[in-house]
């Protein structure tokens, strides 16, 4: 399977410039498909979202989603985008079941965005991406390969084919070439798509889910010798699933080309496909003259061309820009530099917007996202708005806690029930037993049998020196398994021993 | 543009053929490699008529901005949007298997 021979990382730098170029495809959240009135829920039973439009039947008609519209070319100004003024919808022609008309309407020549940029932050650096693109398409339906030995598509014997997606509206970023620093490839790729992921999200077009397909990046990857001005061949990673995964990706890939092109070999032209599990690439389909999808202008669509004054209406319900947002919050909140970059490095900003909006001070909110939580994404290898906790419950957790119900300690335990689905902090919070003992008997007697145990500490507490406390305050938490406010058990020993 | 089309190859044909998925034997291949040129010279007669100044047009009408409102409309039953499909399995239709992805 893995013939391959990679070049570490790091050493492939010093050799290697890489080329990368990043598509990011989102599904926008219309109540309806981009040509017809189906509707557009995720998770529907298969094939009760479809109609003779989206299924392709003699005599359809599509027609455009006036909505769809709309976004695309908030959208688009959203990314610093010129938008056209007159463009067309194209054909793009293939054979494969996923869409039921044997081809796929897109854009071909005539997006209705194009030219331009966002400024994407990494270690306080701000890289610019250009993007060359942004246009309307629709999404395709989905396969399931029955048979064969491992339900991949190679060895399958039959397909089954559920066209509620197909013709879901779908919008294409496409970057420019990406040169930046061979060493902050990685971490620009993974900035790059979720600055996009904020920023869309911000505009309230999409749900930009990545774990949901609602967002789906794709990296094209390509080495330049260095010094030399020849373009290697790139390959198209397709597959990947979480801002981690896209920094992975990027990795993996300049360390396959790499091995590649040490060895004298030349890169093949490619998809290949992402592997949650190693990290790796593997290969899916060589390009090919099947490639030529012969696009056309489609004739059943009417051409869309923005009025100037629907455009700057548009541009006017565009929120707040980024990076005026982040000093805001940064000035409201009080964080450091550090602070900032931290949040923004974790794909935290939303979630503290989200979790101080519920009732929590920034302070607390940051020390859960970016301790306790950003611990957990990183040892499960998720990302960290893929944990299965919301801003909201973070706060009841908080608020719990300041209630004096549970402390920190604690509060982990009830994050562990709240995520593996036991119900809210406060049901936790009873079915687990983990409400602190405020009880000043419980806690008396406990702290009577510490003093007991350990007359030294005792005796030297007595004699004025307070340093000693923590050992028996120590021993009183174990006692209380953890369940106790450990400030009011020093104020119960200091008084005893007064 | 309205350069009329000089020739086209046999292999023009066979790499056609294979795009649009059709079989063809090496006799209908010889056939249409004399067949096709024809034709479109007769298209590039046409062409010619049409001058420079007379763009290419890809609607009959020139109207713009054919809207929608968002609103969704009844879709199919799974069973009638199923009928026409030659197999379905698990209210899916049923295709062959897939060698090349899309
Ligand atoms: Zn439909």
């Amino acid at each position: 399977m893995s013939t391959e021979t990679l070049v570490p990382f790091d050493e492939a730098l010093t050799r290697y410039d890489p080329v990368m170029g990043l598509e990011i495809h989102i599904e926008l959240n219309t109540a309806t498909k981009m040509f017809c009135g189906c509707p557009t829920e995720f998770g529907a039973e298969p094939n009760t979202q479809v109609c003779p439009v989206c299924l392709a039947l003699p005599g359809a008609l599509p027609v455009v989603n006036a909505k769809a519209v709309e976004s695309a070319i908030r959208m688009g100004l959203a990314l610093n985008c010129e938008i056209a003024e007159w463009c067309r919808f194209a054909r793009k022609n293939y054979f494969y079941p996923d869409m039921p008309k044997n081809f796929q309407t897109s854009q071909y020549d005539e997006p209705i965005a194009f030219d331009g940029w966002v400024d994407v932050e990494v270690d306080g650096e701000t890289f610019r991406i250009e993007i060359e693109r942004a246009h309307m398409e629709e999404d395709t339906g989905k396969a399931l390969h029955v048979g064969g030995s491992t339900g991949r598509i190679h060895g399958a014997d039959f397909s089954l084919v559920d066209y509620n997606r197909a013709g879901i509206p779908l919008i294409e970023i496409v970057t420019r070439t990406i040169e930046v620093p061979p060493e902050k490839a990685p971490a620009v790729a993974r900035a790059y798509v979720s600055y996009v992921r904020d920023l869309i999200g911000g505009l309230g077009v999409s749900d930009v889910r990545m774990d949901q397909g609602s967002l789906r990046a794709d990296v094209n990857l390509s080495l330049k010798p260095r010094g030399s001005d020849v373009l290697g061949t790139r390959s198209e990673t397709k597959n990947v699933n979480s801002f981690r995964s896209v920094e992975r990706a990027v990795r993996y890939e300049i360390s396959r080309h790499a091995g590649i092109l040490d060895a004298g070999g030349k890169v093949v032209q490619e998809t290949r496909h992402f592997q949650e599990d190693t990290g790796t690439t593997l290969s899916g389909r060589e390009k090919s003259d099947a490639d030529d999808y012969r696009y056309f202008p489609e004739p059943d669509l009417a051409p869309v061309s923005p009025s100037r004054e629907w455009v700057e209406e548009l541009r006017a319900t565009l929120p707040e820009p980024p990076a005026v947002r982040r000093a805001r919050l940064q000035a409201d909140w009080g964080f450091s530099d550090l602070d900032m970059r931290d949040t923004i490095g974790a794909g935290a900003l939303d979630l503290i917007v989200a979790t101080v909006e519920a009732g929590t001070t920034p302070q607390a909110a940051k020390k859960w996202w970016l301790g306790e939580m950003a611990r957990r994404a990183n040892e499960s290898g998720q990302d960290i708005d893929t944990l299965g906790i919301t801003p909201q419950q973070v706060a009841e957790i908080q608020a719990l806690i300041d209630a004096g119900r549970i402390n920190d300690k604690l509060a982990r335990s009830v994050f562990d029930g709240v995520i593996a689905g036991e119900g809210t902090a406060e049901e936790v919070v009873v079915a687990r037993g983990l409400e602190v003992v405020s009880d000043d008997g419980a806690l008396g007697a406990a702290v009577d049998r510490a003093i007991e145990g350990d007359p030294d500490a005792a005796a030297k507490i007595r004699a004025g020196n307070l340093g000693v406390a923590g050992a028996l305050i120590g021993a009183v938490m174990k006692e209380m398994r953890g369940q106790a406010d450990a400030g009011r058990v020093r104020e119960l020993i200091l008084e005893k021993l007064a | 543009m309205s350069e009329p089309v000089t020739g086209i190859s046999r292999d023009d044909v066979v790499h056609l053929a294979g795009l649009a998925r059709i079989d063809l034997s090496d006799a209908e291949l010889d056939h249409l490699a004399a067949e096709l040129p024809a034709i479109l010279e007769h298209v590039a007669s046409v062409q010619q008529v049409a001058g420079d100044d007379v763009p290419a047009m890809s609607h009959p009408v020139p109207v713009d901005n054919v809207f929608r409102d968002d609103v969704v409309r009844p879709s199919l039953a799974p069973e009638d949007a199923l009928a026409a499909a030659p197999a379905s399995d698990q209210q899916r239709f049923l295709v062959p298997k897939i060698l090349g992805e899309g």
